[in-house]
């Protein structure tokens, strides 16, 4: 009985199914990290996640391809977080109810949308996903191969979308200027560089790259869309992005770290099934949330001008 | 680019203090008939049918209000929590422990007169709310664990465990299909105060704790207490005002509100617990909050409010092929636009030359 716990880490489908969970979070951690680095705590993520879920999948299903399902997904997503960019940089309304207006805003007009193009759908329409895109030679190597090598594209932009936005913060100018509009906007703007331009492109970067995290659910995890199938991811990246330090690389690590735990959960909630109750392994994913940060809290160190708004000309 | 400062207003006038939140309900709305366009159906019959729907009949008023119930204590809890800047935004799971200390001592556990049952539970329901964030208060305070993560989260986890609950161990044995608690007692149930219809004490309870609410903020040193820390937490330490203790004041007052919604609903609405208990309660009282300038009795008139739209939602979409969640996205874009006209008041926009 013990083993059979054991024996679900030589399976190749649950590192597979760990790949598959950890994308979501990966695209929208990624996304977090970058908006707070530029000093904005972005908690529209939730919301924003569920429209690009919505949009995503919707483009497919009245025609689009599903790269421009993609894309579009992502320019939904950029459009929020411009407007968030609006409020919290321009602006400088606080930057916690305004993340939680744009959750709502964002939710709610997915759910009206999608209600007002499928009135009375009670089975949600089905699109046909992402499939599978086997690597030549890699995805024939025993164990590896199934667990790495075939998987959608949309998996594969994942773990690219990692080295990209790690070389855009740490090897472009551009990134050096997100970095310092988060820490040190006084300087940035000492250097004729325009922090609310900054930081607006950062959010609406960000924003998109959380949009689309939501999309893989919709077009490469699962073929329909649900009303709350975004179901706390969001929120769940908000954490993981302390639990990385705010590093992409890191935000890689804990997404998988993650995704792993939650694969485990579920095949681990087939054995134990009969014991434990299954609402006990859906809130693990939440509770280890809340321990990430805690494990954490020593090393913490938040952005310095994260929370802050900046105005042009004016003294802190 | 647009080029603009934004410049403090010397003089904050009342009268414009009172009149924005109106001019924002105003635009929200106007905003909203975009989307009500898109349904091909006329705006202006769409809001008169929402209206209709929320206060047109005695009927309609009572929905509307015991709607408003929950909504009236989960703005509470927004209010005084963001007062102080501490940002529970999880009123939801909160809502939820009130509700499960309801079933837990409202089904037959403890049987007491009325006068003294009803508001036992309030007590019960208020402390489990409060009680809910307590620990994260203390992950805050020592851990640094950020409040607004750790109440989202424990939103989710106290779901699963009404899941749980009222799937296993507490499942009503008698009740058929769905999942619900066993039946709150006679005494405990909040009578109704409108015949043939659905409005129960609870409003009257909300309405009450507004009041003391704002009786608190605005007469007794702790609500002085709490705009100290939410202006500035440093500086209202040095000046001597206990920060970890109002925090503390904050989250039990917050919370207790919270889980107090969770009772209106269980010993009030519904006479038992079920999983659907609150369609997103929680997050709404933000809204309400924040519409009402986070003024605990403003918290009333907003509530109100804002319940008469899902309400009238409900019936307009009815009769106009709107799909009902026109509702959250009126609310929503309300408190998008509540936050505008804040900046308003506290602001002057002054443009700038484009010397460029």
């Amino acid at each position: 009985m013990i083993l059979e716990f054991f024996e679900i880490f030589f399976t190749a489908g649950f590192w597979a199914a760990t790949i598959r969970i950890a994308c979501p979070l990966i695209f929208a951690t990624l996304g977090e990290v970058i908006c707070e680095r530029s000093g904005v705590l972005n908690l529209g993520i939730e919301g924003i996640m569920s429209l690009g879920a919505m949009v995503g999948w919707m483009s497919v299903y009245l025609g689009a391809d599903l790269y421009s399902g993609i894309l579009i997904a992502a320019l939904t997503g950029a459009l929020f977080g411009l407007l968030h960019a609006i409020f919290t940089v321009y602006l400088g309304a606080s930057q916690h109810v305004t993340g939680i207006g744009i959750t709502m805003f964002a939710s709610s007009v997915g759910f009206f949308s999608f209600k007002l193009i499928l009135p009375s759908s009670t089975t949600p329409p089905k699109i046909i996903p992402f499939e599978k895109l086997e690597i030549p030679f890699l995805s024939e190597i025993p164990f590896l191969g199934e667990a790495l090598f075939q998987h959608t594209p949309f998996t594969y932009l994942a773990f690219f979308s990692v080295i990209i936005i790690f070389w855009l913060l740490n090897s472009t100018p551009f990134g050096l200027s997100i970095k310092m509009a988060g820490e040190n906007p006084m300087a940035l703007e000492a250097q004729g560089i325009d922090v609310l331009l900054v930081r607006t492109v950062s959010v609406i970067l960000g924003s998109s790259l959380m949009a689309i995290g939501g999309a893989y659910l919709t077009m490469s995890a699962f073929d329909a869309f649900y009303f709350g199938m975004i179901n706390g991811r969001g929120w769940i990246a908000i954490a993981l992005v302390i639990f990385a330090a705010w590093k992409p690389e890191r935000a890689l690590l804990g997404a998988l770290l993650f995704a792993g735990l939650d694969a485990y959960q579920v095949r681990a909630q087939q054995l134990a099934g009969a014991f434990i109750p299954y609402q006990f392994f859906l809130m693990l994913p939440f509770f280890l949330s809340i321990v990430a940060m805690i494990i954490a809290s020593k090393r913490t160190r938040y952005p310095k001008a994260l929370l802050i708004p900046f105005r042009r000309g004016e003294r802190h | 680019m647009i080029n603009f400062r934004l410049e403090e207003r010397e003089n904050k006038s009342l009268r414009r203090q009172i009149i924005s939140p109106f001019l924002a309900v105003f635009v929200a709305l106007i905003i909203s008939s975009l989307f009500i366009l898109l349904a091909g159906v006329s705006p202006i019959d769409s809001f008169k049918e929402l209206f209709i729907g929320s206060f047109g009949s005695r009927n309609a008023i009572a929905e509307t209000l015991s709607r408003a119930t929950p909504m009236i204590l989960t703005g509470l809890a927004a209010s005084i929590a963001f007062k102080a800047r501490f940002w529970n935004i999880g009123a939801e799971g909160q809502l939820y422990a009130g509700a499960l200390a309801v079933t837990f001592f409202g089904t037959g556990l403890v049987e007491l007169p009325s006068f003294i049952m009803i508001p036992f539970l309030f007590l019960v329901g208020a402390l489990a709310g409060g009680l809910l964030l307590l620990p994260l208060v203390l992950l805050k305070n020592y851990y640094k664990v950020d409040e607004v993560v750790t109440t989202l989260l424990t939103n989710f986890i106290v779901v699963l465990l009404v899941s749980y609950l009222l799937e296993g161990p507490w499942k009503d044995p008698m009740s058929l299909g769905w999942p619900q608690g066993a039946s709150v007692i006679d005494q405990g149930v909040l009578p109704q105060i409108l015949s043939r219809t659905r409005l129960h004490l609870g409003f009257i309870f909300s309405i009450f704790f507004a009041i003391l609410i704002w009786i608190i903020i605005s007469k007794h040193l702790i609500g002085y207490q709490i705009k100290a820390v939410g202006f500035n937490p440093s500086a209202a330490n040095h000046s001597g005002v206990p920060v970890l203790k109002t925090i503390f004041i904050v989250a039990l007052l917050s919370g207790g509100m919270a889980g107090m919604a969770g009772v209106t609903e269980t010993a009030g609405l519904k006479g038992y617990l079920t999983l659907d208990l609150s369609p997103g309660f929680g997050y709404a009282g933000i809204a309400v909050a924040m519409l009402a300038a986070l003024h605990p009795l403003g918290v009333i008139a907003s509530g109100i409010f804002l319940a008469s739209i899902y309400v009238g939602a409900d019936a307009m979409s009815r009769s106009m092929n709107v799909p009902t969640y026109l509702a959250d996205v009126i609310v929503a874009i309300t408190v998008l636009c509540v936050l505008v006209s804040l900046i308003i008041n506290q602001y002057k926009f002054r443009f700038l030359e484009q010397n460029k």
